[in-house]
């Protein structure tokens, strides 16, 4: 990924595009790597199935899922179901050192599977586990790798064009890897849209071996601890989400925020500042650097709306911005707006919510 | 023990202003920090060296006014600081910018002393890719632990260590050998206030500056721009979606009111979903 603020590069030095070295032209086919563990797939890898159909259908390509994991029957359930997400074929890596996520294996194994197989392009999902095997990967291949993208199109000569957002402005920039194979690129979770699961008829599997041994690695799992449900927050999932920021001027007035989330039904969140002020723990943090939401229904108190927090949160259906700025930026992308003091509508909209949603606690309040 | 510390100098983000009419950065008089995720590096390697001896060396590339950040670094009680400059390394990609940073190590290997761990932070707060750290591992062959949120025994003799590391729905408890690389997980410490000693000894402390050839960089066509498989080609505003927001006037009628009848007016059905969603709740 290309270093931040950096200017376009002119024309005439990496910029122009040479002819692609002979020996990556065989480099073919769009590829996403599927993260699974512990039997789990992570959703983020069916986002960028869908993401990928698009690119592999653009450049008229296959699209291929690759699987790897334990030598059981989840490994090859998660390459059937890889079909059902639009996989023409899937690389499966099965093989029982592989039951839990390492560093070491996970990257012998993946960068095997490029190096066979020769894939133009790599997506994976930006967790912890595929940004730790991304990085790794792009190093052994010497090819470049863009972190973080909020959007991935192909470009008329078939390149990938891979869009995030800059440090600091207002501003996209457009990453290209022009004379390296494959281009690889990492998504967060829910930068794109989950597709719809079709019945499809059984894709193409085809095996690696992933020919290590245990004593060849090195990093021993020695336990894992999973996270108590009660810790996890489910806001990128949430249907319905409230969030505030520095307009709400202090952590009491962000309690308003959470007040009418209850109401809701909702989840809460807020913007980088409100966890850099300790306001919020940092799990609930909406933008590039946090969550992206994809609720039915987003509501945003005394956020301004800068990119970086705007790139977290348009793919909600609709977007409710509280500002008492009316040229604030986040009117640019909210649905509805309006223009007054959050620190006194949020209390009256939680109680207005709470009349017209519930009859049972209008009663209540009334008695 | 050796422990190498990789830090970053970067724009503090909350002083940022962006061009109201050109959407560029103004990064005129804009104060510089250590990128905030290293002082989480900085200090495991500090606490570290402080229960098992040793020395630390921080470690960054950047322009010649880097050096602020490293002083700091020594201030916080690091060792020795490397600042590695050369206009060769300007517009480095994550791959270029590890190519300059694993040939700096292996430099300072040979003259201070093999390192057992090189720690960096999880991310910078500007590039925010999290692979320089993976990618400096790589390169040098070191095993790689990410997102570490402790680190716990460490054995010198074994020339092992065990940590905890925060994977997606959970921590695995990984143990491993040294040298290895660690990049370290926000909130995983706090960075020392440092001593009064440290401050003196920082003030007149040398900076050892390194050009890509005193690093020992053999292929110059490796670093910076030249040495970066991506390019940037195009940066853009985004565009604003089509239509503004329609904003709820409210005259005498309470705003809350307003905005519910302007939510629901545009979208009827999620007043059915939004009811059962408060059941739910
Ligand atoms: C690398 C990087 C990554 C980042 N990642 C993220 C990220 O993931 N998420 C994120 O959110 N930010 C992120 N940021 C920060 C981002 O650039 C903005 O600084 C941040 O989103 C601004 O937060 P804010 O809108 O709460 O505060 P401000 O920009 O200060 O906006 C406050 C808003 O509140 C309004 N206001 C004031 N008083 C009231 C009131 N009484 N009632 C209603 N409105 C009021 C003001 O008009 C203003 O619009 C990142 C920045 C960088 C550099």
């Amino acid at each position: 990924m290309s270093e931040v603020g950096k200017t376009p590069t002119p024309a005439g030095r990496a910029g122009t595009k040479k002819e692609l070295p002979e020996h990556f032209k065989a480099y073919k086919h769009v590829w996403v790597f599927i993260e699974q563990e512990r039997g789990q797939v992570h959703p983020v890898s069916w986002e960028l199935m869908g993401a990928g159909r698009k690119l592999a259908d653009k450049l008229k390509v296959d699209l291929a899922a690759v699987v790897i994991g334990p030598n059981a029957e989840v490994t090859t359930q998660t390459a059937a179901e890889s079909f059902r997400y639009g996989a023409d074929l899937a690389y499966v890596v099965a093989d029982d050192i592989l039951s839990d996520y390492r560093n070491e294996s996970y990257t012998k194994a993946l960068t095997d599977v490029v190096n066979t197989y020769k894939p133009e392009i790599l997506l994976l999902g930006a967790t912890t586990l595929g940004r730790d095997l991304a990085g790794s990967v792009a190093t052994t291949l010497l090819t470049g790798l863009t972190a973080d993208c909020t959007e991935l199109d192909v470009d008329t000569d078939g390149s990938l064009a891979a869009t995030r957002p800059t440090f600091g402005g207002s501003l996209l920039c457009t990453i290209y890897t022009l004379n390296y194979r494959p281009q690889m690129a990492t998504v967060r979770p829910r930068v794109m849209s989950m597709p719809e699961p079709v019945e499809r008829p059984v894709g193409r599997i085809v095996f690696h071996p992933l020919g290590l041994v245990e004593d060849d690695i090195v990093t021993k799992v020695l336990s894992f601890m999973p996270d108590r449900d009660s810790a996890k927050s489910n806001l990128a999932y949430a249907d319905v989400v409230v969030a505030g920021g520095l307009g709400l001027g202090s952590p009491e007035n962000f309690q308003l925020v959470r007040q009418l989330a209850a109401v809701l039904g909702a989840d809460y969140g807020c913007s980088r500042p409100l966890v850099q002020k300790g306001w919020a723990p940092a799990d609930r943090q909406i933008g590039q650097t946090g969550k992206t939401i994809r609720p039915k229904l987003y509501i945003a108190a005394g956020i301004s709306g800068a990119i970086q927090h705007r790139v977290g949160v348009e793919g909600a259906d609709m977007i409710v911005a509280i500002n008492t700025d009316k040229n604030a930026p986040i009117f640019d992308f909210a649905h509805v707006g309006i223009v007054t003091d959050a620190i006194r509508l949020l209390p009256a909209l939680t109680e207005a919510f709470r009349a017209r949603l519930s009859p049972h606690s209008r009663d209540r309040m009334a008695s | 023990m050796h422990i190498i510390v990789c830090i970053k100098q970067v724009p503090d983000s909350a002083q940022i202003r962006v061009h109201p009419v050109t959407n560029t950065i103004m990064r005129q008089g804009v104060p510089t920090i250590i990128n905030p995720y290293d002082l989480f590096a900085l200090e495991a390697a500090l606490a570290l060296r402080d229960k098992l001896g040793g020395e630390v060396t921080v470690l960054t590339m950047g322009p010649p006014s880097a050096e602020d950040s490293l002083r700091k670094a020594l201030t916080f009680g690091a060792d020795r600081a490397v600042l590695l400059t050369d206009r060769f390394f300007a517009g480095a990609d994550t791959l270029a910018t590890t190519y300059a940073l694993a040939t700096a190590i292996r430099k300072i290997n040979d003259v201070y002393g093999a390192a057992d761990i090189v720690f960096t932070g999880k991310q910078t707060i500007d590039g925010d890719t999290a692979q320089v750290g993976p990618g400096i591992a790589k390169r040098l062959g070191l095993l790689q632990l990410t997102y570490v949120s402790k680190v716990g025994s460490l054995d010198l003799t074994a020339r092992t260590i065990d940590v905890e590391r925060r994977s997606e729905g959970g921590v695995q408890v990984l143990r491993t050998r040294l040298p290895c690389l660690v990049t370290m997980l926000e909130a995983s410490n706090e960075i020392r206030r440092g001593t009064m000693a440290d401050a003196l000894r920082a003030a007149r402390a040398e900076v050892v500056k390194w050009s890509a050839q005193d690093a020992g960089v053999e292929d110059i066509s490796k670093c910076g721009l030249r040495g970066s498989p991506t390019i940037v080609k195009r940066v853009f505003a985004p565009p604003a979606r089509a239509e503004r927001a329609s904003m709820v006037e409210f005259g005498q009628e309470p705003p809350a009111d307003a905005l519910i009848k302007a939510i629901f007016a545009r979208q009827p059905k999620l007043e059915a979903d939004l009811a059962e969603l408060a059941r739910g709740y």
